[in-house]
């Protein structure tokens, strides 16, 4: 490796950094990921032209990049932008399994009796890698729906969860330490993808985003050590930059859901149970649900409004009904405001992307610190397809999931809107109360549609 | 490779570590989707040891390993940086937003 290349390496790893800074504001963010791209050009164009390529290795580079761009580039401006955490997951989990790949490619060259410092990140990148490629599909299954979202359990699986990882630490010491050939890293490599699937499965998907964040900084670690195997500065800087920065966003998910990370990968959070917090609410109480021409009219005379935006918006693609809806009372000088809470979406910042596509300003976005005293003084509470980010059970009831969970006090307001489809539980499967106030009304039906019929009744109000 | 390169690598990780942390942690929750994206795409920096190992490919299995690493690579780089441009496409305030918070129009970078 010459001096050129260690120094255009230097470059690339500045401009990954002054990128994540520039991404920490929302109005250098679009350019610090540009100057990230950029890293990323120069880091590759200082590698290529020194290699020296055998025929097969040129054809096989041309064919992978001309079958790995346009399938990035498609599935990246294609997805809706409610798709965009499972996209995410895909990328996320490609990436961990290259890294799985190289390494193991990296070891079949080194040949048998490979030094530690060899054996030890190849056996980490393969599986780290492996967990990371497999769990990234299940969770990209459950939040796409090909898969269930309630947590898979069965009898004993911590215990089988236990003995796959006491397997492959087994497995892995023996490749590091005993084995004369690397064909063992076969069973390694299986004993991997199991093990990321096994550990995702019984995670709710209300949680998928805490653990594609994890998996993101798995993949992050896997590179890394791949760059280890390779003597590779550039691939050990940015994979180790993005495990350290993942281990930090994942860890901020988790407090933004009120809950230690150890509970969301362990808890099979959101299975439905007989606890003590199903048991008491739902049984003998009745809702009282509304027409849009009474909730329209309320709007209307309203003096303040806050809309409080779920992913069931974003399902439904309410997102510009709800600005058309938002623009009608601004008109009729109703003061009309976003309460966004921290995990609303699928991820933190989700809805945030969702609510600036539909082009809602974001000084009107507040966050709940922000919003969550004004509740008292708001005439509605328009609660549009969320329901586990205003549940009281969160602050009131001990034995309820989500108990702890900072939530927005919608429960505050003088009246209470719900735009749900059902009765249907939200995404963590537990009852709301809330919807039983008798300050609320509920308001059944497609978001998107009782949003339109809504915007009717406030212009004829 | 000799202890010392070894140990270089091993120092460069190290600082990594804290640089990763440092960066982050001033980051507000809006933001947290792209950047998750944004990291996301930086760890496709794997591509760059894709082709390394499939430059010098020449039995029939190191063939498929290399073509199969740099297919998937490939995805993570290129998927990873559009997709949080589109979504950092979206960050615009219509109205200008709180005066506090306006920074120099332009500024070189790098």
């Amino acid at each position: 490796m010459t001096v050129w290349v260690s120094l255009a390496y230097l470059v690339a790893a500045v401009l990954f950094i002054l990128g994540l800074i520039e991404l920490s504001s929302p109005k250098s963010a679009r350019r610090g990921n540009q100057i990230a791209a950029v890293g990323m050009v120069i880091a590759l164009g200082a590698t290529i032209p020194l290699l020296h390529f055998t025929t097969a290795g040129v054809v096989i580079t041309i064919i992978g990049i001309l079958i790995g761009v346009p399938i990035g580039a498609i599935g990246a401006r294609q997805v809706k932008m409610t798709a965009i955490p499972q996209m995410v997951a895909l990328f996320n989990g490609v990436g961990g399994g290259a890294a799985a790949v190289v390494a193991v490619s990296e070891l079949l060259v080194k040949g048998s009796h490979p030094a530690f410092a060899v054996a030890f990140p190849s056996v980490f990148s393969i599986v780290i890698g492996s967990v990371s490629f497999a769990g990234s599909l299940i969770a990209f299954s459950k939040l796409q729906a090909l898969l269930t979202g309630t947590p898979i359990t069965y009898p004993g699986q911590q215990i089988v969860n236990g003995v796959l990882a006491l397997a492959i630490l087994g497995l892995a010491v023996y490749l590091i330490a005993i084995a004369s050939t690397p064909v063992i890293f076969v069973p390694l490599l299986i004993l991997g993808l199991v093990l990321g699937v096994a550990f995702v499965l019984p995670i709710g998907g209300a949680d998928m985003p805490v653990v594609i964040s994890m998996l993101n900084a798995f993949t992050g670690l896997a590179v890394a050590a791949s760059g280890f195997v390779l003597g590779n500065f550039a691939l050990i800087v940015a994979g180790t930059l993005v495990g350290a920065s993942g281990t930090l966003l994942t860890r901020l998910m988790s407090d933004a859901m009120g809950r230690s990370l150890g509970n969301v990968l362990f808890g099979a959070f959101g299975t439905v149970t007989a606890g003590p917090a199903g048991a008491t609410s739902a049984e003998g109480k009745s809702v009282r649900s509304g027409t849009p021409e009474d909730i329209g009219t309320l709007l209307a005379y309203s003096r303040k409004v806050i809309i409080v935006p779920g992913y069931g918006l974003a399902v439904a693609q309410g997102q510009h009904a709800v600005k058309e809806l938002a623009d009608e009372l601004e008109k009729r000088g109703v003061e009309v405001e976003y309460a966004i809470h921290p995990v609303a979406g699928r991820m933190p910042g989700h809805m945030n992307v969702l609510l600036a596509e539909a082009n809602v300003p974001y000084d009107q976005l507040k966050e709940m610190d922000q919003i969550n005293d004004e509740f008292k003084s708001t005439d509605v509470a328009l609660v549009v397809g969320a329901n586990d980010v205003v549940n009281p059970a969160a602050e009131n009831s001990p034995g309820s999931p989500i108990y702890g969970m900072p939530i927005l006090n919608a429960d505050q307001a003088k009246n209470i809107v719900f735009m749900k489809r059902s009765m249907r539980p939200g995404f963590a499967g537990i009852d709301n109360e809330l919807l039983y106030d008798p300050k609320t009304i509920m308001l059944f039906g497609d978001a998107k549609d009782s949003l339109m019929k809504l915007v009717a009744a406030v212009k004829a109000a | 490779m000799n202890d010392n390169s070894l140990l270089n690598e091993f120092t460069i990780f190290v600082l990594a570590i804290f640089i990763g942390f440092e960066v982050i942690s001033k980051v507000p929750t809006i933001l947290h989707t792209p950047l998750m994206s944004g990291t996301n795409a930086i760890h496709g920096i794997i591509l760059v040891g894709a082709i390394l190992i499939a430059a010098t490919a020449s039995d029939p299995l190191q063939i498929v390993l290399g073509l199969v690493a740099v297919i998937l690579a490939t995805i993570n780089v290129v998927g990873g940086f559009v997709v949080t441009d589109r979504m950092l496409e979206m960050f615009k305030g219509r109205q200008p937003a709180k005066p506090a918070q306006t920074t120099p129009p332009e500024k070189p970078a790098g």
